[in-house]
């Protein structure tokens, strides 16, 4: 597990062609790992009728939204790169 | 007997495009042998059965029992089944806890994740474009939309479900419900405040 509750990070914003299960909206953003989930098979070879193998680990990232409130959403691990 | 005429699929007038795309999608998934007609059916009958009498079941118990709470809020899938509930296929069913401080709201910004098992099918504004990308820009004007105004004060919460985690809102107990036993409380446990978007209903 590379990132534990606590943790900043920043979503990856790479280009990427097909399923994701990464929202567009948070992509670039800055946010802070909550909780590490299990992990699941990736979406993105899954959804083509792969084995979506390897598992991926899954993390409730929780985002700053203006006025003090919070948008919360899991993200894949490999979506995510430590904050500097 | 001729044959100079067309044939129509065998539909309803009624039926939506969107409801034959369905059907023939049904068919050639049968016809591939990817599914069995009966495996569809099992599956409908299985998600029409469930409703938000379920989840109510495990809110009430969460209300009276704090440890079991605890442990709904680690692993609701595990808590459903000790109530003997069903937390149906997905890997992973978190509960949130509405507090004096913090207010949870479920979305699924990309398409339409839902705790099924625990409050049946989705209502269609859970999956409509408006709600999907307002909760998580405007969350606290969609709340308003639904009749609840939260104090300033009152942290909000939007989880956006997006792969396999299922979440379900344990409200807030409403004030007044002291003497009232588990089963009357579930009673007031409605779908929407275990989305986030109302507070549970007030005993009579």
């Amino acid at each position: 597990m590379t990132f534990a509750a606590g943790d900043d990070v920043v979503v990856s914003s790479r280009e990427h062609t097909g399923h994701n299960r990464t929202p567009g909206y948070l992509k670039g953003r800055r946010g802070t790992v909550v909780r590490a989930h299990d992990s699941f098979r990736n979406p993105e070879t899954h959804a083509y009728g792969g084995d979506g193998l390897p598992k991926e680990r899954l993390y409730l990232v929780s985002f700053a939204l203006t006025g003090g409130d919070r948008v919360l959403a899991d993200i894949f691990e490999h979506w995510l790169e430590r904050a500097a | 007997m001729s044959h100079d005429h067309s044939h129509e699929p065998i539909t309803t007038a009624a039926e939506p495009p969107a409801a034959a795309r369905v059907r023939a999608l049904a068919d050639l998934l049968v016809e591939k042998r990817v599914v069995e007609r009966e495996e569809i059916r099992r599956r409908i009958d299985w998600l029409v059965s469930r409703t938000p009498a379920h989840g109510a079941r495990l809110v009430a118990r969460a209300w009276v029992d704090p440890s079991f709470k605890e442990r709904a809020l680690d692993d609701a899938r595990l808590a459903a089944l000790e109530l003997g509930l069903d937390p149906g296929e997905s890997p992973q069913v978190i509960a949130l806890e509405n507090t004096d401080e913090v207010h949870h709201m479920v979305v699924c910004t990309l398409c339409s994740c839902y705790p099924k098992a625990l409050l049946g099918p989705p209502p269609d504004w859970y999956k409509s474009l408006p709600y999907r990308s307002r909760a998580v820009s405007d969350p606290r004007g969609v709340l308003r939309e639904f009749g609840l105004e939260l104090d300033e004060d009152v942290e909000v919460r939007v989880v956006d479900s997006t792969a396999d985690v299922r979440y379900i809102v344990i409200p807030r107990r409403p004030p007044g419900t002291e003497g009232l036993d588990e089963e009357e409380l579930a009673a007031l446990v409605t779908r929407d405040s275990m989305v986030g978007v109302t507070e549970p209903a007030s005993p009579s």
